[in-house]
């Protein structure tokens, strides 16, 4: 080999290696937390963005919490762009100074011309963070095992008349809100009640109750993979997992609404993210009226935007099933509805967390 | 004596030589595992001492609140809440708001006092527009300023040296007047969970032995041709991915899942009462020991296939019977293998996670099912560093104590 050619053949090499970190700068890290969720996100925001803007995104799946977020920004090497975090943690991560502060005057107003900030459920759009969907806790069954199923929320804490194990996240989060829902405790009142320690000892000694019979579950994916495989008579989970398994793979799942637990899921940029402006573009896009709309076509999650709801349609690959009617806000569903509270999340989970692990272990 | 001493061929006394080439040597030795040692200590042992300091360390209050403190480091922990303490807390709750370091302090008293994270950011928020008194401009922004234990919460947070977390690690509470106190009964997890790790280790470890030991034994008795198909069964699963086989044990063992049907089609068990035999303490047992079985079988192994067979041979040819020559003559020679293959196992099964997370459901979880949900869901690192250190005191203490009784001389690996 000439000492010319080796040169070329270095010098392609190099430029390869830019052309490869240049393309690398237009593409977005877009994290999430997989299956059915993802997938709706890919198919509503992704793609479009992508066709707008001709910038890819790398899809990354997760289990949720900041601790990911935490070691990326402390370690000074963070490569996630966007995440899809719940509320309480979206208002943690800017708290702890993990998230960049997103300006609202980026998102779009709605179609008939109302500002973006009363558009969004109010109260919504925080600091750090722009919502997308409402999801929702509920608690499922199957209806080809149990013909006359439960009800209401009492009936999931009745092993007497519904035996059988139930499926339940290892979390206390939505765990203590069903217990006190289930022990007759208003919606309304149920955080007045936690705020009590009587009101806390009240809700473990209801889950107490059903101890022995739970199968806990940690990723959104599992409670109807639990129901499918008959290991559980009934489970909680995230709303729109059970829909999927409905809509998509004909499962004969019924979802109880009440004493539902709702929440918010809101996008956040990690502090340093390498593609802050993609990101914020890719955030403004996503959460805009059609988007928010459209995603709610594939999987069973409200919008965040009230100008979404009139154009939300149908489940794509069946025409004849609404979508309105599965959606967490849907006012038959809606009635005993549960709001996850953050504020008192932030103050109090350390200690239920510490209470939930003790009393599991024990 | 100097006239007895041996000289080398150029005349400088024989030992220096000695000690000159055993020098260069130990150089080139020392040459050669210098890269594997400068690994070790960048990628092994910096990063434990770093983590292992976290457990004591905690600069999370008073780098952020340094005048509050320099206050608190000064309160005794039990008289009255002073006008300088409120007036050094105003001062740096404006700061650390002005900073956005108001939601790191809030958590991290959070920790010690429950509803810190609300009142401090709520008070920081308005902290700019108080006027002095500051204690009765706190109080009227929230009486729970007025709260003893939230002050005693921020001194023993304020602390940037501290056993808090160590103490917490054993269920016990640093108290602010100094010393410690037992953690409160509902929050005290820890010491049962360290207990059940060891009493799980503990029956992996037998289980593992009284498995291993007869695979181990024919393996290193047939002849080679079936010892060779038994080495490749018993490597298979090694070979295996750890979660394909943890996964496989779910698939097996659940309500609806290949053994529960056996036991409903043998009549053992009836369809509406099958057995538990995953997440719970079994299924941790059964999926762990499977796991465990190789890191047994194969030092146990390698130390029989030294054993000669003409020992046991001639104990039989003295009269001794098939159980005599094996537990006078064989087993003794196996103890090296049985040493190494349970230290081997205990130590590796103090410390297992993934299979326990899986399939322990609410009793089978271990100490580091723990530390995980410290490390990746509360975000209290600190905490998770103190229970890695209790946990690494507890193998160098089963270390040692296996020392004692067996000998660390006596471990063989083939």
């Amino acid at each position: 080999m000439t000492f010319k050619k080796s040169m070329t053949m270095a010098s392609a090499a190099v430029l390869s290696l830019a052309v490869a970190s240049a393309a690398s700068a237009e593409s977005l890290t877009v994290v999430s937390w997989g299956g059915a969720y993802t997938k709706s996100q890919v198919e509503a925001y992704h793609k479009p963005w992508t066709k707008k803007t001709g910038a890819s995104v790398v899809s990354e799946d997760y289990n949720g919490g900041i601790a990911e977020i935490k070691a990326q920004v402390e370690a000074g090497n963070v490569t996630w762009d966007v995440v899809d975090v719940e509320l309480s943690d979206a208002v943690r991560a800017c708290d702890e100074g993990l998230a960049e502060e997103i300006d609202p005057a980026i998102l779009p107003a709605a179609p008939d011309g109302t500002p973006a900030m009363s558009d969004f459920i109010e109260g919504s759009v925080t600091d750090c963070a722009i919502p997308s969907i409402v999801w929702s806790t509920i608690y499922a069954y199957d209806s080809s095992v149990m013909s006359n199923g439960p009800k209401t929320i009492s009936d999931f804490f009745d092993t007497a008349n519904f035996p059988g194990k139930r499926g339940m996240r290892k979390s206390p989060k939505a765990n203590l809100e069903m217990a006190l829902a289930a022990d007759g405790v208003a919606p309304g009142d149920i955080y007045e009640v936690l705020s009590t320690d009587a009101g806390v000892d009240r809700a473990f000694a209801k889950l107490d109750t059903i101890k022995d019979d739970v199968i806990w579950w940690e990723a959104g994916a599992q409670p109807p993979q639990l129901l499918a495989d008959g290991e559980v008579v009934m489970t909680t989970a995230y709303n729109g997992r059970i829909f999927n398994a409905v809509a998509s793979e004909d499962k004969p799942f019924e979802i109880v609404w009440d004493a539902q637990v709702y929440d918010l899921d809101l996008f956040i940029i990690p502090k340093g993210s390498k593609n802050k402006q993609l990101a914020l573009d890719f955030i403004a896009f996503s959460t805009d009226t059609q988007r928010l709309a459209d995603q709610a076509s594939y999987i069973s999650y409200g919008p965040a935007r009230k100008s979404s709801a009139p154009l939300v349609g149908s489940f794509h690959s069946k025409p004849s099933l609404a979508m309105g009617p599965q959606m967490p806000t849907a006012p038959d569903n809606f009635k005993t509805a549960i709001q996850n509270d953050f504020e008192w999340w932030a103050d109090n989970q350390d200690e239920m967390n510490e209470r939930f692990n003790a009393w599991l272990a024990n | 004596m100097s006239d007895t001493r041996i000289l080398a061929a150029d005349g400088t006394p024989l030992k220096k030589k000695l000690a000159q080439s055993m020098f260069r040597t130990k150089l080139r030795a020392f040459g050669l595992v210098c890269p594997l040692l400068a690994l070790i200590i960048s990628a092994f042992v910096l990063p434990i001492l770093f983590m292992l300091s976290a457990a004591v360390y905690d600069d999370s209050y008073s780098s952020l609140m340094p005048e509050s403190t320099t206050a608190m480091q000064e309160w005794d922990g039990e008289s009255p809440i002073t006008e300088a303490m409120a007036a050094a807390m105003v001062s740096d709750l404006i700061r650390a708001r002005e900073n956005k370091d108001i939601g790191k302090v809030a958590n991290r008293v959070n920790r010690e006092y429950s509803g810190a994270t609300s009142l401090f950011k709520s008070t920081s928020r308005s902290a700019k527009k108080f006027e002095p008194p500051y204690l009765e401009a706190l109080l009227a922004k929230d009486k729970d300023w007025n709260d003893k234990e939230l002050w005693q919460g921020i001194k023993i947070a304020s602390n940037t040296y501290t056993l808090g977390y160590i103490a917490n690690a054993i269920d016990m509470r640093a108290k602010a007047t100094g010393g410690f106190e037992p953690q409160d009964e509902l929050r005290q997890i820890h010491i049962t969970l360290f207990i059940r790790t060891i009493e799980i280790s503990f029956i992996v470890t037998v289980a593992c032995l009284l498995l291993g030991y007869p695979v181990a034994y024919l393996m290193a008795n047939l002849p080679l041709r079936t010892s060779n198909l038994l080495l490749i069964l018993v490597l298979m699963p090694f070979w295996t991915s750890l979660l394909v086989r943890t996964t496989a044990w779910i698939a097996m063992l659940q309500g609806q899942g290949v053994m529960n049907d056996l036991f409903v089609a043998f009549g053992v068990a009836n369809d509406e009462d099958r057995f538990s035999l995953i997440y719970n303490k079994t299924g941790t047992l059964i999926a762990m020991t499977h796991i465990m079985l190789p890191f047994m079988i194969m030092p146990l192994y390698s130390v029989m296939k030294t054993i000669s067979p003409a020992y046991v041979r001639a104990a039989k040819s003295m009269g001794a019977t098939n159980w005599t020559a094996f537990w006078k003559v064989y087993f003794p020679q196996s103890v090296p293998g049985i040493g190494a293959g349970s230290l081997l196992v205990f130590i590796l099964a103090i410390g297992y996670y993934i299979t326990p997370a899986l399939v322990g459901g609410q009793d089978g979880q271990m100490i580091s099912n723990i530390i995980d949900f410290h490390m990746r869901k509360s975000l209290n690192w600190n905490l998770a560093a103190a229970l890695g250190f209790v946990l690494l005191v507890f193998v160098l203490f089963f270390f040692w104590i296996y020392d004692r009784v067996v000998g660390i001389d006596n471990m063989k690996l083939g």
